[in-house]
């Protein structure tokens, strides 16, 4: 049983007239077995959430802190928060030249685990997690995410979040860009990762349809770099018949 | 000279194109003047460092050569103006016209036509030390429809010049590795022409690794349409070493085709790589594609990487015709995206040279050579990544 807890978070980055704070004080506790969506409007701060948490130099945390079991993990680099067991599902994986899927995975793998997967099983299990997300067994030679589609972009993330299989997943808009039977194959992806019960989940998502293919158990409600709202199921069917429009205003207002 | 005669009638007959970015070629020693260091192919070398070669003296000592050929391949010998009189390019500079001057003959390795290699011709040059003065001149010569790998391999160390002539016969394929494994404090300039036949293939491979300093010029014309060359190099250099690869694409006849890819890393203080790319295109060169592309990954404070492309344009009926020069710390993106797996930063680093390279090293499709590769590599990145600060 583990627990990640965001402690009144504060972040900015640098800009050109100087440091901007995006995340205005997120308090958010996750525990495994749990999962979490998160919904906001555009430029909001989600993505700036998850960067954080997992240790993205280009964000600065100016106060708070995030616990993973007690630690305080913003004192960690970002491989050790990885090793930790955070994983991230990036909106916008990143290409990777020359460097095979196939190597990268068993680097990874054997980081994560501190030692080398066994060889025999290993091929077997990467073909299967890539078959499993529909993605051709050839993957395995391509650099990694390079000339990927969208699509396939966010099914190598979920075929990662199943090999890696981390304690706490963050996945930044995982459903953007798929179309209907890639959403349904990145929602299996994730719900076999967390019907292993102990597993948490934090779910950034724009649209209330993923959703449908994910049940969380809490929704909130993101919008000017903090929790605007908490609720369960039913908040997304507020959002998703509301809008944000009514949260944008109020924190406007402030 | 009758040879001046004969290299008239194997000329292409191209007409003239005045510029700085490639003198004339000629064999003749006084059409090359000693160069003062600014002229536009000498600016970026060191000529101090070149341990006198300029000034030609005479040295019948040879680098010791190691041979492995497969059946119904000769190493033979040709006289200066047998080898002067093959249809390839004469020296388009001084160290090239030394070379052929003071040889006393090329070694030539002769690859018959239609000939189908069923392993890498493998020729070892050893040097035995930094101070022996050694000029060289080889002709590799591949006849029509053959198709051949050869693997040049420079070790231990010497003062080398040497002028390579490749003649590559219509239809043919050939793969020309040529790796620079010297010694830290080896010094080769070498010049290599090389014309392409009508419907040949071609990709000639450097690999630069070691030596005090290197400095290559590749020069490739085409004696018919339908040639199609990629050069593709990778370098790396190191604390005080010099790495200077030229190339000069001599687009002569239409449909022909080149493709330029050279990757580099460097690390240490007054690391320092060249990298100039010449490409021409001729008014009866229509319908050429040809794209250049030199990639720079520099490692630490202290080095320097000069990357010049050039692509002078004679007809308005082109193909395609592009160039491309970056040169660039580590991408924090990349670290960032291997780093949120788990993998830490030095391995990070490590994955990301290697992957680097790797897109070049892996075309050679000869095993043993490119395991080789990654292990010099590896062992280069050894020295430095691990003390690397973000
Ligand atoms: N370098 C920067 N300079 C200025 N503003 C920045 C910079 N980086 C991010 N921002 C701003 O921070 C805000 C939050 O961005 P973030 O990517 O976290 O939003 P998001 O909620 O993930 O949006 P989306 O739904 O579009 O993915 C945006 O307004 C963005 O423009
Ligand atoms: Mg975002």
């Amino acid at each position: 049983m583990s627990t990640l807890e965001i402690k009144n978070l504060h972040v900015s980055v640098e800009t050109d007239d100087g440091a901007k704070e995006i995340l205005r004080g997120v308090d958010l506790t996750i525990k495994s077995g749990e999962v979490h969506a998160i919904m906001g409007p555009n430029g909001s701060g989600k993505s700036t959430l998850a960067y954080s948490i997992a240790g993205h130099p280009k964000y600065t945390v100016t106060d708070g802190e995030v616990l993973l079991d007690g630690e305080n993990i913003l004192e960690l680099t970002v491989d050790e928060r990885a090793r930790a067991g955070l994983f991230l599902a990036m909106q916008y994986p990143v290409e990777v030249p020359g460097v095979s899927v196939a190597n990268f995975l068993r680097t990874a793998k054997t980081a994560i685990d501190g030692e080398a997967p066994k060889l025999r099983t290993w091929v077997k299990d990467v073909n299967s997690a890539l078959e499993r997300v529909t993605l051709d067994p050839t993957f395995a030679q391509r650099s990694v995410n390079e000339g990927f589609s969208g699509g396939e972009k966010k099914r190598h993330e979920i075929a990662q979040l199943e090999l890696l299989n981390p304690k706490f997943a963050v996945l930044d808009e995982t459903d953007s860009g798929l179309d209907i039977d890639a959403l349904r194959v990145v929602s299996e992806g994730v719900n076999r990762y967390t019907s292993q019960g102990d597993r948490g989940l934090l779910l950034i998502t724009h649209y209330t349809r993923i959703l449908q293919y994910i049940q969380p158990d809490y929704v909130h409600v993101f919008v000017a770099g903090k929790l605007a709202e908490s609720g369960g199921r039913e908040l997304a069917e507020q959002l998703e018949s509301e809008g944000y429009d009514k949260y944008v205003k109020a924190a406007a207002a402030l | 000279m009758t040879a001046t005669v004969e290299n008239v009638a194997n000329a292409l007959e191209l007409e003239h194109v005045e510029s700085h970015l490639h003198p004339e070629p000629s064999y003749d020693l006084a059409a090359h003047p000693v160069p003062s260091g600014l002229e536009e192919i000498w600016r970026f070398t060191p000529l101090k460092r070149l341990r006198g070669l300029f000034d030609g003296a005479a040295s019948d000592a040879h680098l010791s050569w190691e041979n492995d050929l497969p059946e119904g391949v000769t190493l033979g010998e040709l006289s200066t103006e047998e080898a002067k009189a093959l249809s390839v390019s004469a020296p388009f500079d001084r160290l090239g016209a030394l070379a052929v001057a003071n040889a006393g003959g090329a070694v030539l390795l002769d690859i018959p036509a239609n000939a189908e290699l069923d392993r890498p011709v493998r020729l070892t040059m050893r040097g035995d030390a930094a101070d022996t003065l050694v000029w060289g001149h080889v002709v590799i010569r591949v006849g029509a429809h053959a198709k051949a790998t050869v693997l040049v391999d420079h070790v231990g160390s010497a003062t080398y010049d040497a002028f390579t002539q490749v003649v590559v016969g219509d239809g043919a394929k050939l793969d020309l590795v040529s790796l620079n494994d010297w010694e830290d404090d080896a010094v080769h300039a070498e010049q290599i022409n090389l014309r392409a036949g009508r419907d040949s293939e071609v990709r000639v491979f450097e690999f630069s690794l070691g030596g005090d300093l290197v400095r290559t010029s590749l020069n490739v014309d085409y004696a018919g349409p339908g040639g199609s060359v990629d050069l593709l190099g990778v370098y790396f250099a190191d604390a005080g070493q010099h790495i200077e690869h030229r190339q000069f694409v001599d687009h002569t006849a239409p449909k022909t085709r080149s493709n330029v890819e050279y990757k580099g890393a460097l690390q240490g203080q007054d690391a320092h790589t060249v990298w100039i790319g010449n490409v021409l295109i001729r008014k009866v060169a229509e319908g050429i594609e040809t794209f250049e592309q030199n990639d720079n990954l520099v490692l630490t404070d202290g080095a320097k990487a000069d990357s010049v492309p050039n692509l002078e344009i004679e007809t308005g009926d082109i193909a395609g015709a592009g160039h491309a020069s970056t040169t660039g710390r580590f991408d924090d993106q990349h670290l960032f995206y291997l780093q949120s797996r788990g993998i830490e930063e030095t391995e990070a680093r490590r994955l990301v040279v290697h992957g680097f390279f790797n897109d070049i090293i892996r075309r050679i499709g000869v095993e043993d050579l490119q395991e080789r590769l990654i292990s010099a590599i590896e062992d280069e990145l050894a020295t430095v990544v691990g003390r690397l600060e973000s």
